[in-house]
């Protein structure tokens, strides 16, 4: 018998290499195969009783074959999720400087406010006198949504930013109508964001290019020199997607309206001006927020977003159903084009009434920072943003460095000339050093672009850190040290993946294996 | 406040850095006549404690469906979700993780799509599916205009039966992108001529099985006459755990089928968000909209995902995209793969068997109702009920008795003049005694 049990360890340098394992695995980093791989048909993780005898009403509609959907017993399903969420990156893993995607703190009070059975356990289409506090959290995130804009009225229903963009440009084009005008050209800055042209084209708009000027900003004369008896609207985001305020947006905003046309602002990039500035004193008819970006809620790995639209006091009888209206008390839907108070509705944008569960978090954000909370958060962002600009400027290179950065801080790959490198390898080595990496390549007016958005969530250690991670790399690139680039990523889960063999033979769902193999 | 690190100190540091006197320097490009003051019409900030007394009294004001018996569907059903689904949907390296552009930090989520992706199209028994839309309905629009880019033909015939919102969306899209749409007229009884709308400008035929009012409907001599006029039939659903029961439209000839997700692993929340389904045939594939998931290897051989095809997308293709869809349904997609895990085939067919058996039950026991007619020869889990006077009254009624009963068809679509009608859907959360409390309260609302 061994009464002293085991004995404490003591570190040995053995000087050989790391063992290959036999599962893959390495400590932590778990390897795991596919649910098809490792589920079963016949298992099941969810104990339902038994329907009991009943004759059957479904019109000799039986389904006869086999779903063929494998099923996974609750410990397996536990093992399999998390093990799939350890090959993943999030804000609570680091600091997520992805340009204009507002990668700010998720607060958990907004994720517990959601999960209240009062919000998340209540049907769209129940009578409104149970319903009341749901009605009244539209009415109060359009309450801030509109004291922030200085707009006239939200349309709430849409459930992205893209989706936004198109019932604000839908709003647009029922304003034509209803003016009796056909006009068929939308303007959209080189810079803009990709939704911007596909959502102007969706609705049969021809989409006419706008150069910036040198320093980064949209060229007021190029706006003016291309608006015309044809042009429905310009689409403009600002701050723009350089992280440059447009500041000539007042003169354009006039000159957009003079011409007959309406203003669309892409709020992408509305964390910025926060609180800062009203859009509706800018001359804006049309602008979608992005809830999850300015307003905190997940981005949850690509949805679900949120994406109500302000409209002016020209667009605001366009809005779509429903709507929320005040009747004496209580508050209620109007819910069909055409009855009173949507008698010139631009239409329906989805079923139901918007993306209730993303009302909530924002709203639970907006009452957590209050009007001094924000415009501190919106401060805080660009201090952050130029402090980074700051920092690496004389390493990295600045476009536009002359005027002032607002939430973000772009780069373009200047800096790299002669080192052999692109900004693909940067984004890939500062996957190595612990960070997602900034948005790459976007906008597509700046060459190699490397946009960083670093938002108010940083603590400057935070960003010293990241500051000084970027400055090793650049030194790096330039001293020639190309291995350290070119293998990147050499710790994460995955080494480079071949995006062009996906592309050219798409392999985009899983199938069995054919049977000859297993029987030989 | 509890969100921002930074503290006065660091801001000075950073300014002095930077070597700015304030951060209203940053601000300079701002007319400064639009700069605000202030904000007076908005609170200060708030403790979590004050914003959870104000939110929660907001909560309060709403009947949770599961505080009474509950029957309410029309598009959105509730189910019995697993604990271990909101838990897992909850892991911060999903909930706070980006679309996956970085494939090798973000194989968590590029698998689980593609794992998604395979079960919606298993389902639905079709060749491909994508990574989620925003919902059902917007689903259905995206597979219109879808239709069209296939077809070069722009118009669409949507059945009498589809869900009245989905028309809508699908109507208004339509409008104003210059397409035209055949709308068909209600038939509450069921057995819709959908055939005879079909002609040789027809891109696609828009049907609903089940359809609104519940009927299940045979979709072969649609999908048979749409191809033979060189349309495409778009197979509709709203409730996704019928699939567990009925014959796929897959397997009925449809081209693309779409559909509501929420059913299995999303809550109510009012309408959203919910999970659009999307699947189609391989053929196709370049003409989808949204994310793809795609299988491939890493430098050192190793099997990986990433987001692929993407050249039809808008970052890449702008004005020339399929669609203009960037955000989906992540989160929501992935409540519902995991719960659909945790189901597997077993455990679906049972839950479906179940919700089949309550609606039947639910069925004969309101047809004994006296004024009360059931429509449907065939249904799912839900069904159509003719009420004597107006629908609308006898919910509010029921309301005021603590039940929801369901929902009055003039509630989707008040000029179609079937004020007598409500929609009945009944799941595996309801017993024995919700269905005997329905009933009583149903009586006594009509004596």
């Amino acid at each position: 018998m061994n009464r002293e049990g085991r004995g404490a360890t003591t570190p040995i340098t053995t000087g050989t290499p790391a063992p290959t394992t036999f599962t893959g695995n390495h400590a932590l980093e778990l390897e795991e195969g596919l649910l098809f791989e490792i589920g079963r048909t016949e298992v099941t993780g969810v104990d339902i009783e038994d329907a009991g005898d009943f004759t059957s009403r479904l019109g000799g509609h039986e389904r006869k074959l086999s779903l063929d959907l494998p099923g996974l017993a609750e410990p397996e399903a536990m093992r399999h999720y998390v093990r799939l969420s350890r090959q993943n990156y999030g804000i609570d893993s680091g600091l997520f400087p992805l340009g204009s995607c507002t990668m700010k703190h998720n607060p958990r009070l907004n994720e517990k406010m959601a999960r209240l059975p009062g919000f998340a356990d209540v049907h769209p289409l129940q009578p409104a006198s149970t319903v009341q506090g749901a009605l009244g959290v539209i009415k109060e995130l359009s309450r801030w949504l509109l004291s922030l804009t200085g707009m006239q009225a939200v349309a709430f229903t849409p459930k992205a930013g893209a989706h936004g963009e198109l019932c604000g440009m839908m709003a647009i084009k029922a304003a034509h109508i209803a003016n009796g005008q056909k006009r068929d050209i939308v303007l959209v800055p080189e810079s803009a964001h990709g939704t911007n042209p596909a959502t102007a084209a969706l609705i049969g708009y021809q989409v006419k290019s706008i150069p910036a000027r040198a320093d980064g900003t949209v060229d007021v004369e190029s706006v003016k020199a291309a608006l015309s008896p044809q042009v429905a609207a310009l689409m403009l985001t600002n701050p723009n997607t350089c992280g440059l305020f447009e500041r000539d947006v007042v003169e354009i905003a006039d000159a957009v309206h003079a011409a007959g046309a309406y203003f669309y602002a892409d709020g992408a990039n509305f964390n910025a001006i926060l609180g800062k500035v009203k859009v509706g004193e800018l001359g804006v008819d049309a602008m979608h927020i992005n809830l999850h970006k300015t307003f905190s809620t997940p981005h949850g790995g690509g949805g679900p977003g949120a994406g109500p639209v302000v409209l002016s006091a020209a667009l605001a009888p366009f809005a779509p159903v429903p709507a929320v209206v005040t009747d004496g008390e209580s508050l209620r839907l109007v819910e069909e084009e055409g009855e009173a108070g949507a008698d010139q509705a631009l239409g329906r944008m989805s079923a139901f009434h918007g993306q209730m569960g993303m009302f909530v978090r924002a709203l639970s954000w907006m009452l957590s920072h209050g009007a001094d909370g924000m415009q501190q958060a919106s401060e805080d962002a660009v201090l952050s943003a130029n402090y980074i600009r700051a920092c690496l400027k004389d390493v990295m290179s600045v476009p536009y460095g002359e005027r002032p950065a607002m939430h973000e801080a772009l780069f373009d790959d200047a800096w790299l000339e002669g080192t052999g490198l692109s900004t693909l390898d940067i984004a890939k080595a500062l996957i190595d050093e612990g960070y997602h990496p900034m948005t790459v390549y976007f906008p597509l007016v700046v060459h190699g672009a490397m946009l960083i958005e670093p938002t108010e969530s940083e603590s400057k250690a935070s960003l010293d850190l990241f500051i000084g991670a970027l400055r090793d790399l650049a030194f790096a690139a330039k001293a020639g040290e190309k291995e350290r680039f070119l293998g990147a990523p050499h710790y994460a889960p995955r080494r480079r993946l071949d995006e062009t063999r996906a592309a050219r033979a798409p392999v985009l769902r899983w199938t069995r294996p054919p049977l000859a193999e297993a029987a030989e | 406040m509890r969100y921002l690190p930074l503290t006065q100190e660091d801001r000075t540091e950073m300014l002095a850095r930077i070597g700015a006197t304030s951060v209203d320097a940053f601000f300079a490009d701002i007319p400064a006549a639009k700069l605000n003051p202030g904000l007076p019409d908005l609170p200060a900030h708030k403790s979590e404690l004050a914003v959870e007394r104000a939110l929660g009294r907001l909560a309060g004001q709403n009947v949770p469906a599961g505080s009474v018996p509950f029957f309410v569907g029309a598009g959105a059903y509730r189910h019995h979700v697993p604990a271990t689904v909101d838990h897992l949907i909850q892991r911060s390296e999903f909930l706070t993780s980006y679309t996956p552009y970085q494939p090798e930090i973000a194989q968590g989520t590029l698998q689980y799509l593609f794992e998604f992706q395979t079960q919606v199209a298993q389902l639905t028994g079709m060749d491909v599916a994508n990574a989620s839309m925003y919902d059902g309905s917007t689903a259905a629009a995206e597979a219109v205009l879808m239709a069209h880019r296939v077809t070069k033909r722009r118009k669409a015939v949507v059945a009498g039966n589809v869900h009245p919102h989905y028309r809508e969306t699908i109507a208004t899209v339509s409008r104003y992108a210059d397409d035209t749409v055949t709308a068909l007229t209600p038939a509450p009884e069921g057995g819709e001529d959908i055939l005879s709308a079909i002609d040789a400008e027809t891109s696609c035929v828009v049907v609903q099985s089940p359809d609104v009012f519940g009927h299940i409907v045979d979709l072969k001599p649609i999908a048979e006459k749409a191809h033979a006029a060189g349309a495409l039939l778009i197979a509709v659903f709203t409730e996704v755990v019928s699939l567990g029961l009925i014959e796929p439209a897959g397997a009925q000839g449809a081209d693309i089928v779409v559909g509501e997700g929420q059913s299995i692993g999303n809550p109510l929340t009012f309408g959203g968000p919910y999970v659009g389904l999307f699947a189609t045939r391989t053929k196709f594939i370049r003409q989808m909209p949204g994310r793809l998931a795609g299988e491939t290897v890493d430098a050192d051989g190793k099997r990986g995902f990433v987001l692929t095809l993407s050249t039809r997308e808008q970052h890449i293709r702008r004005e020339k995209a399929t669609s203009n869809i960037c955000t989906n349904s992540g989160l929501c997609a992935l409540a519902f793969t995991i719960h659909l895990t945790l189901l597997g085939e077993t455990g679906l067919t049972r839950l479906a068997r179940l919700n089949h058996a309550n609606a039947c039950k639910l069925a004969d026991a309101l047809a004994k109702v006296p004024g009360v007619q059931v429509l449907n020869k065939s249904f799912f889990n839900e069904f159509t009920i003719r009420v004597p006077g107006k629908a609308a009254d006898v919910i509010e009624k029921l309301a005021d008795k603590d039940i929801l009963g369901g929902v009055p068809y003039a509630r989707l679509a008040a000029k179609a003049g079937l004020d007598d009608l409500i929609l009945v859907a009944a799941t595996e959360i309801n017993t024995d005694e919700d269905r005997a409390a329905y009933v009583a309260a149903l009586k006594e609302v009509l004596a």
